[in-house]
């Protein structure tokens, strides 16, 4: 360690805080990065990192505090400054324009807009001259659209080490990764910081932060909490920081299963966009039980939620639902079957957020519950409000609030309790916790716990492994629209799970999972 | 038979290309704003307002190129006016369009009003006159067609050549592209979204108001009330015809042209003495809509199209 | 700079900007009235004589927001859908062109059935009219703002052959107009005596079921659900093509009724300039009302007025009446503005 203390300060940041009206996102924020180093930003959702590197990247101009970057005071609110200086961020979020090529992707705003020509012959060697240095394979006249997200991942550490970034910024890089592909990343920031670049990994995933960092910085309500050197700590502890408080997951006990619920057999359906669809699936949803599916993003989680969902019907082999195939398929008619559905996206698909609670209550319900011969009956609309306002622990002024006022985690309380009202006995829950803090994935955990103990099926979506492993009772894993076989809880390794997901072991066994 | 006689003639395609190049300009200028990512839907007004600028302008004494050049500014203070309220501010680009085209439009109309309060006919000027290219003007067929044009009619199609050149060739373009495409991308490597929207949509509108102005300048030698007629609404739908492309942009304004100036030549024919004459002067707007339904499943839209871009939101 | 919502406006937050708005248009109308040699004090005073200085002028004033609050209604109805009909004036004619084919001695029924049979004929017209650029852009995807507006123009064109040929008027002396209703298909005067006829009851009527369908009924919750979120409105259930559908008829109805009254109430013949562009005022009338049905009837009688004023201005200060659209669009820009700024705040950071 004191070596690396007299290393080369490369970012410090000083006493950074800002606020948005009464909220303060950063109060006080101060640390030092070094040469070669790779420092760990831990913190719930909401923590303060994003608005952190927002205010690095001119997004944002600090209230108080300052930044300096290779020893040069950074000007605030100047969204070049720190890319000139040599700053790189891979954002959680891809900043890729999908109708462009990758090199072109690469070179946006690299020359000033001044500049007469693009020299696309120079830009294309230059970016394969890395990629090769770096172990990142893509093809530089690809168009973005058509890349596999772990290629599109790729483009952007190759955006930034193209503009010859000497720190690198990554946001959740993980969160789209195979095990298997997350390792190659973390050996190609080994490559990167060994020729001097300096890392901040934010992620909320202890155990990389635990095997990729040097030191952790662990955020807390916009304050820096504690700061640990990597080799002093363990996991427990980072966890309890990041919470302030120790936290205990909801125990969940064995399941009992019962009988199949919806029956998926040889079902395909086609791919929308880059997205594929369904390839000879099948699968079986059982009373009682948690079904967990792994996968990385963008490999059939789509299609088989939008099934289920009833946005779209099997192009070929057969659905059945409580042993019976339903007839006319479509969102009203999944509801009515009794299918219970959280939708990946709370903010475009599950609400509206210019609605007020009770209009989003009734959004599935209007029609069935609240109206009679075209009039909506808006005094039951209300209590119906009321009633999930109360039951499900919504922390709202009332009823009338507009939707867009909520936070992430009441939001994903209304949805909650306006599917799980009408004690559905199927549930389908994409990516239920995704951008909570642990309070609500705990509470949200425990109502489908709850509802599986009552005789739901569950079926579990997540691009978080830790996450499926901890809830489900059985798992399959989705690749590229293949369903694995399934395997029971405790019998696979996220190493044999992460195999899976990269696609491998479908040539066997593929398909048969009943 | 007529019609083949009418579509081996110099002075049909001569007139088809003259048809064109109000067209050429305005639907370039639409084409850099969408694709930036702002539907402009002044447009109409902004031809309009071109059209009136650049006329009034050579009447009260400037030279023909001055008159361009006041109907070029005139369009990009409007295109200012519209990008203040769609970009930065993110208003609906259909509610704020359709306004500024009520607005130019009656602006125009008001200070036609206020300048030449007592005229019953308005004014001529002298227009844009024929330059023959020296040589090429001489080949046959496209000699005539081509080379025999107003220069503002060459100046439409070197506009679009040098468009395609800075869209796909240049830095500027690359970032007016990805702006259109995914705003994010342009704005993570610290470029502004803001800056280059509303300066695509200035420009863009600019080259709408040129496009104007072909008509008083070039096209006819005086304005009137309605002479726009749609054209600006055509120029949209040619845009979506040409998906998004320069290069097949031009080539839909010339064939649409063609069909133009094909209908004003069967008017006279046989078939004109049967069919209405209403019938041949809807065939543009048909087309349009024509065009539109059938490049509708195929186009590439600008993903980032009519979406506002509020910095720090995702 | 950055916008950023405001959780709860404030009273004054809510009040100012389209306060501030409806003052800007009036400094903008001032200046142009300067430049055209006219004192703005003394136009303005002409504006507010010429709306409302006499019976005359208050009746007047009514009867041309007729029309207004009928297509308003149809382009509120149809931008609270995100449907955006920019093609009312077609409709519009469409429900002149069916009351005319019906009410000029094609058919013989006591007026109470004329006049109820010609209204829905109009307001099926209209819908009829918009079903096509709203089937095109729910199945194809093609945006409606473009066809509406360029079906102006073909429907003109038809009707000016209408006009020209099949429904030409024998007795015109060569005028491209229509035979006259006869006394059955015309709407009677609300006071015998006074120019005001049933057709300013019947939109008042039409505002308070379009009001009534929007806040009561599930087709208005639906409608609003499509408009402010298709993918959310989609995912819970809500059929959101057939809502699409069931706006454009009911939007393209209420701008096919427009051309009925005008037809029926005030001309009682179809001339090409029967409509001197209210379907594209209506979209100023809509954005004024902020897309309220209620509101849509204050606001055009507010335009109705100035188009009124300004036009007996004109003849008195010399100030040519084109001002009267230049504050209508510059009261249209700065109201969408000013909407903005009651529910965002301006950031720069």
């Amino acid at each position: 360690m004191t070596q690396k203390e007299k290393a080369q300060v490369v970012l410090r940041l000083d006493g950074i805080t800002k606020r948005f009206g009464p909220v303060t996102a950063n109060e006080d924020v101060s640390f030092a990065l070094h040469r070669g180093e790779v420092i760990a930003l831990l913190g719930e959702n909401g923590a303060g990192k994003t608005t952190l590197m927002n205010i690095l990247f001119g997004q944002y101009t600090a209230d108080e505090g300052s930044v300096e970057l290779f020893g040069q005071p950074l000007p605030a609110g100047d969204p070049r400054a720190a890319l000139d200086a040599g700053v790189g961020m891979v954002h959680q979020h891809f900043t890729l324009a999908g109708n462009l090529t990758v090199w072109e992707n690469i070179v946006l705003g690299v020359d000033a807009l001044s500049t007469a020509s693009l020299k696309p012959a120079a830009a294309k060697a230059r970016i394969r001259a890395l990629s090769e240095r770096f172990h990142l394979k893509v093809d530089p006249g690809a168009k973005v659209g058509r890349l596999t997200v772990g290629e599109r991942q790729r483009v952007e550490i190759l955006k930034a080490l193209y503009r010859d970034a000497k720190i690198l910024i990554l946001d959740e890089p993980t969160a789209v990764l195979t095990p298997q592909e997350a390792d190659a990343l973390f050996a190609t920031l080994r490559e990167a910081i060994a020729s001097g670049l300096s890392v901040i990994f934010i992620s909320h995933k202890l155990h990389e932060v635990m095997a990729i960092s040097d030191r952790v910085l662990v955020l807390r309500h916009g304050r820096l909490v504690a700061e640990r050197a990597t080799t002093d700590t363990h996991g427990e502890e980072l966890a309890a920081l990041m919470v302030g408080a120790e936290v205990s997951a909801p125990s969940i006990a064995p399941a009992n299963p019962g009988a199949p619920l919806l029956t998926l057999r040889d079902v395909t359906t086609p791919g929308a966009g880059s997205a594929p669809g369904l390839a000879r699936v099948s699968l079986d949803l059982r009373a009682g039980q948690i079904t967990g599916l792994a996968g990385v993003s963008g490999n059939g989680q789509a299609a088989l939620s939008d099934l289920i969902s009833g946005l779209i019907a099997p192009a070929s082999g057969s659905m059945e639902l409580h042993g019976a195939s339903p007839k006319g398929w479509s969102p009203r008619a999944a509801i009515a079957n009794g299918v219970a559905r959280i939708p990946e996206d709370r903010h475009k698909t599950g609400t509206i957020a210019d609605f007020d609670l009770t209009e989003n209550a009734i959004l599935e319900t209007y029609a069935t519950r609240f109206s009679s011969r075209g009039w909506l009956d808006w005094s039951g609309a209300r209590a119906f409000a009321q009633k999930l306002i109360a039951g499900y622990d919504i922390r709202c002024p009332g009823p009338d609030i507009r939707i867009r006022l909520l936070s992430g985690g009441n939001m994903q309380k209304l949805i909650l309790g306006r599917v799980l009202e009408g004690a559905p006995d199927i549930i389908l829950a994409n990516q239920p916790v995704r951008g909570l803090d642990i309070g609500a994935v705990n509470y949200v955990h425990e109502q489908l716990a709850k509802a599986r103990d009552r005789g739901a099926a569950v079926l579990l979506i997540s691009e978080d492994l830790d996450e499926i492993m901890r809830l489900s009772d059985v798992i399959h894993v989705i690749s590229e629209g293949r369903l694995s076989p399934e395997f029971a809880r405790g019998t696979m390794r996220p190493e044999d799970l992460g195999r899976w997901m990269a696609g491998e072991g479908f040539e066997k066994g593929h398909t048969d999972a009943a | 038979m007529e019609l083949i006689d009418i579509l081996l003639s110099a002075s049909f395609w001569a007139a088809a290309i003259r048809i064109a190049s109000p067209l050429i300009f305005a639907t370039i200028g639409e084409l850099i704003c969408e694709r930036a990512g702002v539907l402009n839907l002044g447009i109409e007004g902004i031809m309009v307002a071109g059209a009136f600028a650049g006329w009034i302008a050579v009447w009260g004494g400037l030279p023909l190129w001055g008159g361009v050049a006041v109907a070029l500014l005139t369009g990009m203070m409007l295109g200012l006016v519209h990008s203040i309220f769609s970009v930065p501010f993110g208003l609906s680009q259909h509610v704020v369009g359709v306004g500024l085209t009520l607005l130019a439009t009656s602006l125009t109309f008001y200070t036609y009003r206020v300048v030449l309060p007592e005229v019953s006919s308005p004014p001529k000027i002298t227009a844009f006159q024929p330059y023959e290219i020296p040589l090429l003007s001489d080949l046959p067929l496209v000699g005539p067609a081509l080379f025999s044009q107003t220069p503002l009619t060459y100046a439409a199609f070197i506009l679009a050549g040098l468009t395609a050149l800075v869209l796909y060739r240049t830095p500027l373009g690359l970032a007016v592209r990805a702006a259109g495409e995914n705003p994010q991308a342009v704005a993570a490597q610290g470029l502004s979204v803001t800056a280059i929207r509303m300066g695509a949509v200035v420009v863009g509108s600019g080259f709408m108001a040129v496009g104007g102005a072909f008509l008083t300048l070039s096209a006819f030698d005086s304005f009137f009330f309605d002479m726009v007629n749609g054209r600006g609404w055509i120029c949209i739908a040619l845009v979506v015809f040409g998906a998004w492309k320069p290069g097949k942009a031009v080539l839909g304004a010339v064939l649409f042209a063609a069909f133009d100036a094909l209908q004003i030549r069967l008017q006279q024919t046989g078939i004109g003495a049967v069919v209405p004459y209403q019938v041949f002067l809807m065939m543009p707007y048909i087309l349009s809509i024509l065009a539109l339904v059938v490049m509708s499943r195929r186009a590439e839209i600008p993903a980032a199209l009519m979406v506002p871009f509020n910095k720090g939101e995702r | 700079m950055r916008l950023e919502p405001i959780a709860a406006p404030s009273f004054g937050r809510r009040i100012l900007p389209p306060a501030l708005a409806i003052g800007a248009t009036f400094v903008v109308a001032a200046l142009l009235a300067m430049i055209a040699g006219g004192n703005p004090f003394a136009v303005f005073g002409l504006i507010l004589k010429g709306a409302f200085g006499s019976k005359f002028a208050i009746l007047e004033t009514l009867n041309s927001a007729t029309p207004l609050i009928f297509t308003g209604l149809a382009i509120a109805v149809a931008f609270r859908a995100k449907l955006w009909n920019i093609g009312a004036e077609a409709q519009l004619y469409a429900g002149a062109v069916i009351t005319v084919v019906l009410g000029t001695g094609a058919l013989s029924l006591p007026a109470p059935l004329m006049l109820a049979l010609c209204a829905i004929a109009a307001m099926l017209a209209g819908a009829l009219i918009l079903l096509g650029p709203a089937l095109l852009k729910t199945r194809l995807g093609v945006d409606e703002v473009v066809t509406t507006l360029l079906f102006n123009f073909i429907f003109l064109l038809f009707v000016s052959y209408l006009l020209e040929g099949p429904l030409k008027d024998p007795m015109g002396m060569g005028w491209p107009k229509s035979a006259r209703l006869i006394p059955e298909a015309r709407l009677p005067r609300i006071v015998e005596g006074l120019r005001l006829h049933w057709g300013f009851a019947l939109a008042l009527i039409a505002a308070i079921a379009v009001w009534v369908i929007n806040t009561l009924t599930t087709l208005g919750y639906e409608m609003r659900a499509v408009g402010q979120n298709a993918e959310a409105a989609a995912f819970a259930g809500i059929p959101v093509t057939k809502v699409i559908l069931k706006t454009a008829l009911l939007s393209g109805g209420l701008a096919g009724l427009a051309g009925f009254s005008e037809v029926s109430g005030l001309k009682g013949s179809l001339t090409l300039d029967l409509s001197p562009g209210f379907g594209y005022t209506g979209i100023v009338v809509a954005m004024l009302a902020l897309l309220h049905p209620l509101g849509v009837v204050v606001a055009a009688l507010f335009v109705a007025a100035i188009f009124v004023g300004a036009d007996s201005m004109s003849r008195a200060a010399g100030v040519p009446s084109y001002l009267a659209d230049i504050m209508l669009a510059s009261a249209l820009l700065f109201m969408v503005l000013a909407i903005l700024l009651t529910k965002f705040r301006v950031r720069r950071d």
